[in-house]
């Protein structure tokens, strides 16, 4: 028996004793065992999916498993990429979750149904990209996603918001699986077999038009999944409502499914398609990058700016996947390569960054209870560790050097860069244009998380709450190490991954460039090169910063640090609330997208009994909400409840007549039935 | 030799960027002056104020944290390192493989970033200020650099700035094109930004509502202080020789020798002194726009941008 099905049965029968563990067992016991169980089942699924990146596969069918067609497995290297980071989150996540559940009491993430359902969800993050039939996948996606919407409705019962989130969810994942579930129909009737064996051989024997109108369905269900416009809007409600460890979890592993399914139905099963399907992915990912990372920017919910940010990096996700599919479409296949290894990157660089600046302020919720933050600050002090690991993820978040998140960027610009070998005019508008996306939604990116570290986490406390937090419990802490050292790996020797990302990118059909090798980045395709080597750029930084403080101590004459007040203009000590706060710190941003995020503002003056002219009281409320779902939902939200109300005209009550409509549907159906056929 | 050459080279960026940045700022004033019909101060001006400060006593102000104190520091290093990269002497260093554009704009965005949470944690209302303007303008100048690296690379098929330098060496053509016009015109507005000058910044502004980088150093003092000073000449020293570099990029040695090394620094040293000189009387003609008025100067260089990429696909497909 190789390696990959019994890590991966070894994670099914852990993830089965955990759900048991989480019914069975008493509240003092339960959390610890369900969180080493699950982590079990993170560490399975990280063996399955190295041994497939590492070139083994493996492929069964188990007839008896699923009715009529039997389930069918499959894992090859790009599955394996996302087993992987699958794997790894939940890992990590689960043993911080352990620390995070014990101190919330029986409720929320420690109740029986959230502990007995967490690790179920956690085998369906695992399992998703091992399904190689259309009803496996459609099965285990559906158990993902009510494993998620159980564990997002975990604290209903401290907050009203919790449920509407749980609906807003639970309507837009179906609505997903309703487009999925239409799409892979129509793929697996025209390619006459529903395995992905049989789809992928029998892809070019669909009709042009059916393949795209597959392609369109598809994508915009798991566009949805990855958080990207216009079907996103469950993304900001439900990730930050969830307990923490599920939203590290959401964020981390569950939107990168979206991703792992376009790639392999649009590249790998449907083997490419004509340009506008990928110009189009093009435009939903740039859109989604920068519409994302503003709101992100505008947001003072903490979760909710990270939320947020997760729309912006799967939008640049998409913008790679796009242009490796636009480059194969024109048939440059060594840089769709690139592209497509641009993309698999990021979703790597992500997935640790993501987790743990989830995680991060998942600590902080625990500690003071609070995600808005203009009432945190000053956690630097009182909460050192949990502020170091949230820097050293945001790093990586905004694209800078020496980050992760820099290193796939880098690769991804430096494939849409050299594009523009690739004829045709779409290109060399669309390409550019991606190019400058990308560079505002960094730019963007790096002013939200200079907001998140430095009004949150830096400054002094602008609460009680905040004043008097708490460093979190060190299981909490070694979740985050984990997932720290994660990410300073991904950032400093991304060469470790050189062969598993080629063999990923390889499982698709499109030849492994040999990008990211040993001791850094190197592209080398005909006319062009570029080089970065991650660890040569730290060891140089290293040596200037020890230059810069030595030096001038060397030069100065007196070493010794004396305190001073702040400057206060002579007016007295500054108090935390004359402090800029995020709100304010995002204004000038907001003036400046004032027509995209149309925000509402409500002046309120009140004034005193005696006189119009004195004041008593000025009341000032402004609100960026999410335009798209303003102007795109609503309507249709409307049209609904209309199209509801005047169906109740129908059903009046009256026995005469549904036997009438009974009647005459069957006329109807004979009548046509008659004339049809 | 050659070795010896390549690390004299790199060695010798540093060091003219590291000791000429005051000098070129001191230079800048000094034209300033004569201009306004004031004396001046002289050249030397801005090595003696730092030497000043780099005698005073460290101050913490109480309250603040790592981020602030480790900012100065930082903002320096990566201009240094950068200084390192980017080929103002000569392009045959030892370093020049790893000299990529878009990591030396990258390690200069990271100083911009430090200097604006050191703001932030500081805690009062200017730092603040300060921070969320300086982070604004940067966010909105990110899309113009990385088109202008854009328009740059297509010619030479890389984003490497030594081969970019080379090849426009070899081939003057690329410079007077339509797209390497505009991409230069687009660089310098972008430049003028990143080094917070007129018209987007007002470096000498004493009234703290309209600053922008001041405001977010407003709280340092002594060595500190005058970490961040020479930092922000630093920075544009270096930016002005990475304009010079990548639009007038005769006279560096593209090769390893210690003549051709030493006719580059003098006409390093002379086309500094010159862009200063330009820059300088430019700025007593502007005035600052106002902070809102800011995008739209951006937003004008962006156009000048996607008109290169444009123009540079087009013109160079259509021969």
């Amino acid at each position: 028996m190789s390696v990959i099905p019994a890590a991966l049965a070894a994670a099914a029968v852990l993830a089965g004793a955990g759900a048991l563990a989480g019914i069975v067992l008493p509240y003092r016991l339960r959390i610890p065992a369900v969180g080493v169980l699950t982590a079990g089942v993170g560490v399975g699924g990280g063996t399955a999916g190295v041994a497939a990146l590492g070139g083994s596969g493996w492929a069964g069918t188990f007839p008896g498993v699923l009715p009529l067609a039997g389930a069918a497995a499959a894992v090859d290297a790009l599955a394996g990429l996302f087993i992987a980071v699958a794997g790894a989150v939940v890992a990590a996540v689960a043993v911080y979750g352990i620390g995070y559940a014990a101190g919330h009491g029986p409720h929320g993430l420690g109740s029986r149904t959230a502990q007995a359902v967490l690790p179920p969800f956690a085998l369906t993050l695992v399992l998703v990209p091992v399904a190689a039939s259309v009803s496996t996948f459609l099965a285990l996606w559906e158990l993902m996603a009510l494993g998620s919407l159980l564990l997002v409705l975990a604290e209903h019962r401290e907050r009203a918001s919790v449920r509407q989130a749980g609906v807003w969810y639970a309507v837009m994942t179906h609505l997903g699986l309703v487009l999925l579930l239409a799409g892979l129909a129509l793929f697996a009737a025209g390619a006459g077999g529903e395995t992905f064996t049989a789809l992928r051989a029998g892809a070019h024997t669909v009709p042009p038009a059916v393949r795209g109108l597959v392609f369109v369905l598809v994508a915009l269900a798991f566009t949805s999944k990855a958080g990207a416009l216009p079907l996103h809007a469950w993304l900001p409600r439900a990730h930050p409502e969830a307990p923490s460890p599920v939203s590290a979890l959401m964020s981390a592993a569950m939107v990168n499914l979206g991703i792992y399914g376009l790639v392999r139905t649009g590249l790998d099963l449907l083997g490419g398609g004509p340009a506008w399907w990928w110009l189009g992915l093009i435009a939903v990912g740039g859109t989604s990058a920068v519409y994302g990372i503003l709101q992100a920017a505008m947001a003072s919910d903490l979760k909710r700016l990270l939320a947020y940010s997760t729309s912006e990096n799967m939008g640049l996700v998409l913008i790679g996947v796009g242009a490796s599919g636009l480059f194969a479409a024109y048939g440059d296949r060594p840089l769709a390569a690139l592209a497509l290894c641009a993309a698999l990157l990021h979703v790597v660089n992500h997935s640790a960054f993501k987790a743990l600046l989830f995680c991060a302020a998942g600590s902080v919720l625990r500690s003071t209870g609070l995600r808005d933050l203009d009432r945190l600050g000053g956690l630097r002090s009182r909460m050192p560790v949990t502020a170091a690991f949230f820097a050293v993820a945001a790093l990586g978040a905004v694209a800078l050097p020496p980050g992760n998140g820099f290193i796939s960027e880098w690769l991804l610009l430096q494939s849409l860069i050299h594009g523009l070998a690739v004829p045709g005019v779409a290109v060399a508008v669309v390409l550019p244009l991606s190019v400058a996306l990308i560079a505002l939604s960094a730019g963007i990116a790096a002013a939200a998380f200079v907001k998140a570290l430095g009004v949150g986490f830096f400054a002094r406390p602008r609460s009680d709450r905040a004043a008097s937090a708490e460093e979190a419990p060190i299981l909490m802490l070694a979740g985050m190490g984990l997932l720290g050292a994660a990410c300073a790996a991904l950032a400093l020797v991304p060469g470790l991954l050189g062969g598993s990302l080629d063999r990923a990118v390889g499982a698709t059909g499109l030849p492994g460039g040999g990008a990211v090798s040993g001791g850094g980045l190197e592209v080398r395709l005909t006319g062009i090169s570029a080089a970065l080597s991650p660890v040569w750029v730290v060891a140089a930084l290293t040596v200037a910063l020890m230059a810069a403080v030595g030096l001038p101590r060397l030069y100065g004459r007196r070493r010794r640090r004396v305190n001073a007040r702040l400057w206060d203009c002579g007016g007295g000590a500054p108090t935390p609330r004359m402090a800029y706060t995020a709100t304010s710190f995002a204004e000038p941003l907001q003036r400046v997208f004032d027509d995209v995020l149309a925000p509402e503002q409500d002046l309120d003056v009140t004034p005193v009994r005696e006189s119009a002219y004195l004041v008593e009281r000025v009341r000032f409320q402004r609100r960026v909400s999410d335009r798209i779902e303003h102007r795109l939902y609503e309507p249709v939200l409307r049209a609904l409840n209309t199209a509801g109300q005047s169906a109740r005209r129908l059903a009046g009550g009256s026995v005469h007549r549904y036997l009438g409509y009974g009647f005459a549907g069957l006329v109807f159906l004979l009548l046509a039935l008659a004339v049809g056929w | 030799m050659s070795a010896a050459v390549g690390y004299a080279a790199v060695a010798g960026q540093v060091v003219v960027v590291g000791a000429g940045a005051p000098l070129l700022t001191g230079w800048m004033r000094q034209v300033r002056a004569r201009l306004e019909g004031r004396a001046g101060a002289g050249v030397l001006q801005p090595w003696r104020d730092t030497r000043k400060l780099l005698r005073k006593e460290p101050v913490t102000p109480v309250g603040t944290g790592p981020a602030f104190r480790a900012a100065p520091a930082l903002l320096v290093a990566t201009t240094v390192v950068a200084a390192a990269l980017v080929p103002l002497l000569s392009t045959d260093t030892p370093v020049s493989s790893h000299a990529d554009l878009i990591v030396v704009v990258s390690l200069i965005a990271l100083g911009t970033l430090a200097l604006a949470l050191a703001g932030l944690d500081t805690g009062t209302a200017f730092g603040g200020m300060g921070a969320s303007r300086e982070m604004t303008v940067a966010a909105l100048v990110e899309p113009t650099i990385l088109l202008s690296v854009f328009a740059l690379s297509i010619p030479a098929g890389t984003t490497n700035i030594p081969a970019i330098v080379t090849g426009a060496v070899h081939e003057p053509a690329r410079l007077t094109s339509p797209a390497g016009l505009l991409a230069t015109a687009a660089l310098a507005v972008a430049v003028l930004a990143e080094t917070g000058r007129i018209p987007v910044d007002n470096p000498s502004t004493h009234l703290e509502l309209t600053m922008i980088h001041e405001a977010m150093v407003l709280e340092y003092a002594g060595p500190d202080l005058a970490l961040v000073e020479l930092g922000s000449q630093l920075r544009l020293t270096l930016l002005l020789g990475l304009l010079s570099s990548l639009f007038v990029p005769w006279g560096i040695a593209t090769s390893a020798s210690w003549a051709g090394l030493a006719v580059a620094l003098v006409l390093f040293a002379a086309k500094l002194v010159l862009l200063g000189a330009v820059l300088a009387a430019a700025e007593v003609f502007w005035a600052k726009v106002r902070l809102f008025r800011v995008p739209e100067l951006l937003a004008g260089s962006f156009l000048l941008a996607v008109l290169a990429v444009a123009s540079s696909y087009f013109l160079s497909g259509a021969s």
